[in-house]
């Protein structure tokens, strides 16, 4: 069976939509066809947060409410989710609580940032934590720009609003909605349109299978944060898509004891606990990829998949060591991640073939895994330079070495040179680091661009590498970095 | 006895005036349901509008082809020059800034035409049909390539005193340097957006996201070839502002009311971000020369600051902008023998417009480098250094000649912050980190602001207002100004409920309307509430003196018994409701009804000889931060900030905190991580949020206290306040003195080469100029 519409709730009732253009975006279909105006298009690419709304969907029984940008979430990607906007929250005349902090604490000024704002604290409600603090709100905030206030009464209003966990009026029809969703047979493939053009979210990989087989050229997306920008930046004309979100099997997640993967559906924050488990600075790194919005909707697969020289995820994965699981039909094959990465926008991936999964080697008990991100602002940017480490060190020994660099050339890659230079030294002698530093040079001939210029990046980078076996020698992060202190993080478990 | 004026007002307790209320539209903005001009509801049949820009920086037009544009799906006009029936030019004053390029391009993105479709969508696929052939020529991109081609937008301007090239040579401290300032977005969330709609004959009203109806207006109704009589201009609301919408609102405006006049339908132009961020002005850059001559101990015995402002390819406001930052160059020290020299550089790139605190910043930016490179020379604390030199007496006059009445609201302020953010024990500790700490290092700085409040253009600080009380008692408020976030519709809605004794629901505000109140001066300059209050509370004084009259003489009552208070009218011993009176005095034939007008005093400003006084007073402020810096990377926290600010009497202090901690916060993002960038061919490659990056919540010091000053003004404002729009910005100028402070704590004495944006990249540069950056 196939359903032939895109179907979600929006305020209790279920909304079937038979005929739309494939690529249209859920914020389009809000403020034009809808005509909700109350969620803002501020830049249309994912950036600001004015278009957050947040979608509610069924996870392992509960209701899981999580922030999305509508701007470039593909209204197919909301099917089977109840549609929550900023027009929702108040009932019957009485704001929400959010609401009413935000009133009280003057958290508004210009107020077009406003309704994203409160749609995000509002999913941060959701997340249903015992206690917030402002790490939690920054975080979440992390994908809300604010021109006016300075963000300080947004804090404030969030702190309080947040302080003692309470109920709304969405807890109290949860059980309803998730009844609700049963209509939506989770189970059934979705595809709307024609051979032509089409949106297919089909719900088994048999299916996509078919699917990519019929439809080689078709578009697929997972979270769609880069490819909406296709869309409403570049104007492609996309007419055939697929998107993944809705098979179950992608979206698991395994772990053994000496390695960790990822299926293709598996979102950033989805994945953060785990990542975040492997060692501190994953779970910095984690915070830090895009922002609360982005980590909702963009999958892990999907920042590997999109081949960008400067995704977060793919020198971390390389250092980690991991290997991709590439699916052609019904045929699979195996490359190491560092492997598929082969030139500037070209990858080891064959016209039908896609990533079906990512599984990483966890770091052993001699292994020291050290993360930096350096950009501009220290949340929701692009790194200048993506530096990873895995370091093993045996009886003072460099045993082992996975170095791996972003930005630094047209793809994510190995330091071999820096690594070969350092293998079998002492890890305690600054000689060692320096050693590190200078065998970059050799790896790399990085670019200038708007991020950073060429001899900017190979000098973070070579500090980098001195850094990291700095730290990893002993001296205390508290003493090398000015945030995503090790030792804070560590105290806070 | 009620009060007669704002001066007496404050003896008496207020009612309104003073309290912290929220915004006007706070519950409506937290509900999603305040109207944005993209939001209000689209009459059938309405057209959208999409930009053709030029993909050259300087050339000839040599062919343009819209053949495929007017044939693509859904179009319905494409619209050029030649289809202008009035003027080509939506300039605010010097008329060089063409509607759509005829002949020439003068930057990427410059407007060719507009198409005008059935959806948004239409017109944006449509304009990339273009087929166009430009003969390029070189561009000016930078202040270099400029000064090499002599290009200026403006002739060049200069003021001083003294002897400052001879008092240069005879200083025991010789000083000199060059920096830069970058420019800075201003990212207003809601883009600049415009919605005409066509009326009957030559009449057009016009929707436009702008701080300036009256420009708007004006240059619809050139454009068009029309009387300003025909044009109504409106704006309810701005998602932001910043001076981005102040001159440039215009063009956008004009060509919706353009579109709408041809198709005889409503149409809406709303750019996309990336177009906004292209195709409209920013705050200047600069390239700053100065020289300073001080005493052994530090006092500045003379200074000759030469500004070089990047002004893009026209004037625009850009003969303000730089005269302001001329303005601010002496910050709050008093420099003996001086001259502020400025140049307007033309360049092939948009043209860089007001921006909140309008040049000011980068004079005052300039300044504190000085000082700050003055205190390194001399080894002396930067604060004492800065003391040192405030305006003082015997040290009043400022480089244009106008006489700091009140310095010792500086003085006094600064030595609270002083104490207050336990600056001296903190210098301390910071020495004591940075001795032990190779690789992250802390700095601390105190930076004051003293701010010139007024235009600068004489003949723009006045203000009007239209209020009407209706027969039941309420009360409509029309008046000059714009709200674009800033609080403005709320405090002159505080000031007519105090003047009338009523409460905040009795008042609607209205939509900001050429039709109701004409010949505005823009919500700029930090004066909205200055104008637009005090012409409010004249106009609500003359209807309370007719109501105080019409009462007085039907119940046989002294005047001065007369108490307006809580909705009600004590007339003697009768009490009567609000309405009730107004309804009555309806009866009696009395006017409820007042245009007023107000205009600033004492401002009086002859440009040509650089004597007078442009600003009617000052503002204050001091902000006290600590930062630390990653000497490997180049990255930088702030760590703590303390503010005190003096706003005069606040009218409303939580908007007041609200503007200093978004002020400074927009201050921290142009001098920290917001870089514009230009590439060789005049493109902007930070052309989007996901390029160019303001700050978000995580870069807020966790550690921020933000205080209002306690004094008045001493001028007679309304209800002794002062302005507090744009001086908050410049508050952030302590944090780039903080991360120069970091930096300088590596060598002692030499000078640190920090330009602005301090960018990780350009932290670590100076850091590797001072010996550091290489580890251990």
């Amino acid at each position: 069976m196939t359903r032939s519409t895109i179907s979600f709730l929006r305020r209790g009732q279920r909304v079937d939509i038979a005929n739309p253009d494939p690529k249209a975006t859920l914020l389009d279909w809000l403020r034009l066809e809808e005509r909700s105006t109350g969620t803002k298009e501020g830049c249309a690419e994912g950036d600001c947060g004015a278009c957050t709304v947040v979608l509610a969907r069924e996870r392992d029984g509960q209701l899981v409410y999580e922030p999305v940008n509508a701007c470039i979430l593909l209204l197919g990607q909301a099917d089977g989710a109840d549609v929550i906007t900023i027009e929702d929250l108040a009932e019957k005349g009485e704001l929400h609580k959010i609401q009413s902090a935000m009133v009280e604490h003057h958290g508004s000024q210009c107020g077009f940032c406003t309704p994203g704002i409160v749609m995000s604290l509002f999913a941060l409600y959701h997340e249903g934590k015992a206690s917030v603090d402002r790490p939690d709100v920054n975080e979440a905030l992390s994908g809300n720009l604010c021109r006016c206030t300075g963000y300080t009464p947004i804090v404030k209003a969030a702190l309080q609003a947040l302080a003692d966990p309470a109920t709304d009026q969405f807890d109290a029809k949860a059980e309803e909605t998730l009844e609700a969703f049963k209509q939506f047979r989770q189970l059934e493939d979705v595809f709307v349109g024609n051979d032509e053009a089409f949106f297919a979210a089909p719900a088994a990989e048999s299916s996509l299978a078919y699917l990519i087989q019929k439809y080689p050229d078709a578009t697929l997306i997972a979270g769609a944060t880069d490819v909406g920008l296709w869309i409403t930046k570049g104007l492609m004309p996309l007419k055939r898509l697929i998107w993944l979100g809705r098979i179950k099997g992608l979206a698991a997640i395994e772990e053994t004891e000496l390695t960790l993967s990822f299926g293709a559906g598996v979102t950033h924050q989805m994945a953060m606990p785990r990542l975040a488990a492997l060692d501190t600075d994953f779970g910095e790194l984690a915070r830090r990829f895009g922002s609360r919005q982005v980590r909702a909707s963009g999958t892990v697969v999907g920042n590997i998949a999109n081949g960008s020289p400067i995704g977060d995820w793919p020198p971390a994965f390389i250092a980690l060591g991991a290997s991709v699981e590439l699916r052609n039909g019904f045929s699979n094959r195996s490359v190491p991640l560092e492997e598929f990465f082969i030139a500037y926008k070209q990858q080891n991936r064959e016209p039908g073939e896609y990533i079906r999964r990512i599984t990483l080697s966890k770091p052993g008990p001699n292994d020291h895994i050290r993360l930096f991100k350096v950009t501009k602002r220290r949340d929701e940017d692009i790194s200048s330079v993506m530096a990873a480490f895995r370091i093993t060190v045996e009886d003072g020994l460099i045993s082992q070495a996975r170095i791996a660099f972003g930005g630094m050339a047209g793809i994510p890659k190995r330091a071999s040179a820096a690594e070969a230079a350092i293998i079998g030294l002492p890890i305690k002698d600054i000689s060692t680091w320096r050693a590190g530093a200078e065998g970059l040079t050799a790896d790399f001939s990085p670019l200038s661009d708007h991020r950073a210029s060429a001899e900017y990046r190979m000098r973070v980078a070579r500090n980098l590498v001195i850094k990291a076996l700095a730290e990893i020698a002993g001296v205390p992060s508290s003493s090398t970095r000015i945030s995503g202190l090790r030792e804070v993080s560590h105290a806070a478990e | 006895m009620l009060p007669n004026d704002g001066a007496d007002a404050v003896e008496h307790p207020l009612r309104q005036v003073g309290k912290s209320l929220p915004h006007e539209s706070a519950t409506r903005h937290v509900q999603g349901s305040a109207l944005y001009i993209d939001d209000l509801p689209e009459p059938e049949g309405t057209l959208h509008i999409a930009i053709g820009g030029s993909p050259v920086a300087r050339g000839r037009i040599v062919t343009l082809d819209l053949e495929a544009v007017r044939s693509a799906a859904g179009v319905v006009a494409v619209l050029t020059a030649a289809d202008i029936p009035g003027k080509n030019d939506v300039s605010p004053a010097m008329g060089d800034d063409p509607m759509f390029a005829e002949t020439h391009v003068e930057f990427v993105g410059q407007a060719l035409f507009a198409v005008v479709a059935e959806t948004r969508d239409a017109a944006r696929r449509a304009v990339r049909l273009v087929k166009s052939q430009f003969e390029e020529d070189k561009p000016s991109i930078t202040v270099e390539d400029a000064l090499d081609r002599n290009e200026t937008v403006l002739p060049d301007y200069a003021f001083g005193r003294g002897e400052p090239a001879k008092a240069l040579t005879e200083a025991p401290v010789k000083l000199s340097g060059q920096f830069r300032i970058g420019g800075q977005e201003h990212f207003y969330l809601e883009g600049q957006v415009s919605f005409a709609m066509p009326g009957e004959g030559d009449e057009m009203l016009v929707h436009a996201s702008s701080q300036h109806p009256t420009e708007v207006q004006h240059v619809v109704a050139r454009v068009l070839g029309i009387p300003d009589a025909y044009v109504t201009s409106e704006v309810r609301r701005m998602g932001g502002g910043f001076g981005g919408k102040e001159s440039q609102a215009s063009q956008w405006a004009a060509i919706a009311a353009l579109a709408a006049r041809f198709t005889r339908k409503p149409c809406k132009l709303r750019l996309d971000r990336d177009d906004d961020m292209m195709l409209t002005g920013k705050r200047h850059d600069f390239r700053v020369d100065w020289q300073l001559g001080a005493h052994a101990d530090g006092t500045i015995q003379s200074a000759d600051i030469s500004l070089l402002a990047r002004c893009g390819y026209s004037a625009d406001l850009s003969q303000g902008v730089v005269d302001r930052s001329m303005f601010h160059a002496d910050n709050s020290y008093y420099l003996p023998d001086v001259r502020v020299s400025s140049r307007r550089l033309k360049t092939n790139t948009v043209s860089n417009t007001a921006f909140r605190g309008f040049g000011g910043p980068q004079g005052m930016l300039a300044m504190e480098r000085m000082i700050d490179a003055l205190a390194s020379a001399t080894g002396r604390d930067p604060l004492d250094i800065r003391k040192a030199n405030f305006y003082r007496p015997g040290g009043e006059h400022t480089p244009f000649g106008m006489q700091v009445e009140d310095h010792d609201v500086l003085h006094a302020l600064v030595d609270q912050l002083e104490r207050s953010s336990d600056y001296r024990a903190r210098r301390e500790a910071i020495d004591a980190f940075n001795r032990e700490s190779p690789l992250i290092r802390r700095g601390l700085a105190l930076t004051p602001v003293k701010f010139g409040i007024s235009f600068t253009l004489t003949q723009m600080n006045q203000g009007a207002a239209l209020v009407h009380v209706y027969s039941d008692g309420s009360v409509h408020l029309n008046h000059g100004g714009t709200e674009m976030g800033q609080g403005l519709f709320l405090k002159v809605a505080q000031i007519v409920a105090e003047e009338f004794g009523i409460s905040m629901d009795r008042i609607r505000v209205m939509p900001t309307s050429t039709g109701k109140v004409p010949n505005t001066s823009p919500t700029a300059a930090s004066a909205g509430t200055d104008l637009n209050g005090m012409a409010a509370m004249l106009a609500a004084k003359a209807i309370k003196a007719r109501m105080t009259a019409f009462a007085a003489e039907t119940h046989g009552v002294d005047p001065a018994e007369i108490v307006f208070r809580d909705d009600m009218v004590a007339v003697g011993q009768l009490t009567l409701g609000f309405g009730e009176l107004a309804k009555a005095c309806h009866a009696g034939r009395i006017h409820l009804s007042e245009a007023s007008h107000y205009k600033t005093p004492k401002v009086v400003w002859d440009r040509a000889n650089a004597v007078g006084r442009p600003f009617y007073y000052f503002a204050y402020g001091a902000a006290c931060s600590e930062v630390a810096i990653d000497t490997l990377t180049g990255e930088m926290k702030v760590e703590r900030v303390d503010i005190l600010h003096d706003v005069g009497r606040s009218l409303n202090p939580a908007i007041d905190i609200g503007q200093i901690e978004g002020g400074f916060v927009q201050g921290l993002g142009w001098l920290t991580t917001e870089e514009l960038v230009y590439d060789d061919k005049g493109r902007l490659r930070t052309h989007a949020p996901s390029t160019y990056k303001i700050p978000v919540a995580s870069d807020i010091p966790v550690d921020f206290r933000v205080a209002l000053f306690d004094g008045a003004n001493r001028e007679d404002t309304v209800y002794r306040s002062k302005a507090v729009g744009e001086p908050p910005v410049m508050l952030a100028i302590s944090v780039y003195s903080a991360i120069l402070n970091a930096i300088q704590s590596l060598q002692p004495g030499t000078p640190v080469p920090l330009n602005a944006p301090a960018t990780p990249e350009e932290i670590l540069k100076a850091v590797q100029a001072l010996g550091g950056g290489g580890g251990f």
